[in-house]
């Protein structure tokens, strides 16, 4: 561990203040899996919105599909809504090189073309490999490549980062 | 003892080629369906495609004849943006003389990623993917009467997707299954994901007498076969692969083994009942069941492609 803390539960707060200033009629939820899941899922709670947030998964855009595999996990895509025509606030814990952003973004496309994507996320860490940027970050911070971000929940829903050198 | 490691494995344990069910660990095979329930829900999708083999050349040699099989392997493979090459081999180079690692080695060169193979040798596959280079991997599409291992893995997502735990099941296999590759996979299959009690079904001459050494009861009674199953899987009788006369008739056959509504009455009310196609309508299972509602022969060709695109996006992810 570093000498680093981040209090995952204060960034939230920061988050959904953000999240509420930008936030348009229509707008819709997508959460990348597995934190910007969690973070969509307590967002729509906390915004008091109907129905259910959307949960994309990169898996099958990923560029380092050779070096990794299937690696990723396999949970699905699952857009409850429309995607041709959304406006959709794009959510995720930590945003590092963009690679994943843009195996997102691949992943979003064949589901339709959404009239906007804004992107929201809880740590910009830095360390940027393609022109990918946040609208929304509750904390921005530069990590050394080798360490690695992690957001995790607890069984009561309480948010904690993890820092840890990448092995 | 000298213990060999399986060759459908690399040295971390991970699928590098599929060419059999027995001997891959559960977590192996509960993966493969797990991706594929993912795959599944491709084809819900405005863009039924995903760009993981893209760039990948993907050769369907089929020395034994199968347009279903290989037409589903060929969907998977352009599902996942692959460049598919299928080769009649039946009707070419072996024609001419060529020899198995001589074909292979020729298509190497042409820059082959994955073979699917389909042969009548039990072990060809075997033998392929011991002399192919270590960037190719192998997938077994039936190999003479030895294993059919993606056909026993849809049969394992049609069962987990209809009845979810596979620890309480009865699965009844029943017909011809000594000339039954799907059988033997089915089995391993069953075995390895826990299912209690499994049930061979058929005459004598069609019921090989080794079942039981794998934890099979073999039962030539089609009642007590049936009685009490959560699922049932009808083989087709293979009238090309028999020889000798091991059936009186196949109107006699169809009398004591074949599928009628009033014989599934005797299973569970929740029964479901599975066949690998293509189905000989009136002779291993009637018309009323085939087309009843405890039937599920076209989710298992939907499934088929699912399944078919994860063991493929699963073994082309990993290095020998």
């Amino acid at each position: 561990m570093s000498d680093l803390t981040l209090d995952a539960e204060a960034l939230y707060r920061e988050l959904l203040a953000g999240v509420r200033d930008l936030w348009r009629p229509g707008m819709v939820l997508l959460g990348i899996w597995s934190g910007g899941a969690w973070l969509a899922e307590r967002l729509h709670a906390d915004l008091g919105l109907a129905g259910r947030p959307g949960l994309i998964s990169s898996t099958l855009h990923r560029d380092d599909f050779q070096a990794r595999g299937l690696a990723g996990g396999t949970d699905a895509t699952r857009i409850p809504y429309p995607v041709d025509g959304a406006d959709i606030l794009l959510v995720d814990d930590v945003l590092f090189t963009g690679r994943t952003i843009r195996a997102v973004l691949n992943e979003l496309f064949d589901f339709g073309r959404p009239e906007r994507v804004t992107l929201a996320v809880l740590v910009d860490r830095g360390g940027r490999e393609l022109p990918i940027q946040a609208v929304l970050a509750a904390a921005r911070i530069t990590l050394p490549a080798s360490q690695r971000l992690t957001l995790a929940r607890t069984e009561q829903g309480s948010f904690t980062f993890s820092l840890r050198e990448s092995g | 003892m000298l213990h060999k490691r399986n060759p459908q494995l690399n040295a971390h344990g991970e699928l590098i080629h599929l060419l059999s069910i027995e001997g891959l660990p559960r977590e192996v095979l509960t993966g493969i369906l797990d991706t594929a329930g993912t795959f599944l829900s491709v084809n819900d999708r405005e863009v039924k495609k995903v760009p993981l083999l893209r760039g990948k050349s993907v050769f369907n040699l089929f020395f034994e004849n199968s347009t279903r099989t290989r037409t589903t392997f060929e969907i998977a493979a352009k599902r996942l943006s692959a460049d598919v090459i299928n080769l009649d081999i039946a009707r070419s180079s072996t024609a001419k003389g060529e020899s198995l690692l001589d074909t292979i080695a020729n298509l190497s060169a042409m820059h082959a990623d994955m073979f699917v193979v389909r042969h009548g040798e039990s072990g060809a596959p075997y033998l392929i993917a011991q002399h192919c280079a270590p960037h190719v991997h192998v997938v077994n599409a039936g190999d003479g009467r030895h294993a059919h291992p993606t056909q026993g893995l849809l049969d394992m997502y049609t069962i987990r997707h209809y009845k979810r735990d596979f620890t309480q099941l009865t699965v009844a296999i029943v017909g011809d299954i000594v000339h039954s590759r799907v059988a033997r996979s089915d089995i391993h299959a069953l075995t390895t994901l826990g299912v209690p009690e499994i049930r061979a079904v058929g005459p004598k001459t069609l019921v090989p007498g080794d079942l039981g050494a794998m934890g099979v009861r073999v039962c030539h009674d089609m009642a007590d076969g049936i009685r009490d199953a959560d699922v049932v899987i009808m083989l087709r009788l293979q009238n090309e692969r028999m020889s000798g006369a091991m059936l009186p008739s196949a109107a006699e056959f169809s009398m004591n083994y074949g599928l009628t509504p009033d014989k599934l009455a005797l299973a569970r009310p929740d029964v479901i009942v599975m066949h690998p196609g293509p189905i000989n309508r009136g002779v291993e299972i009637a018309s009323a069941v085939a087309d009843g509602t405890h039937s599920v022969i076209l989710p298992q060709v939907s499934f088929g492609i699912a399944v078919r695109m994860a063991v493929m996006s699963i073994i082309a992810g990993n290095e020998a």
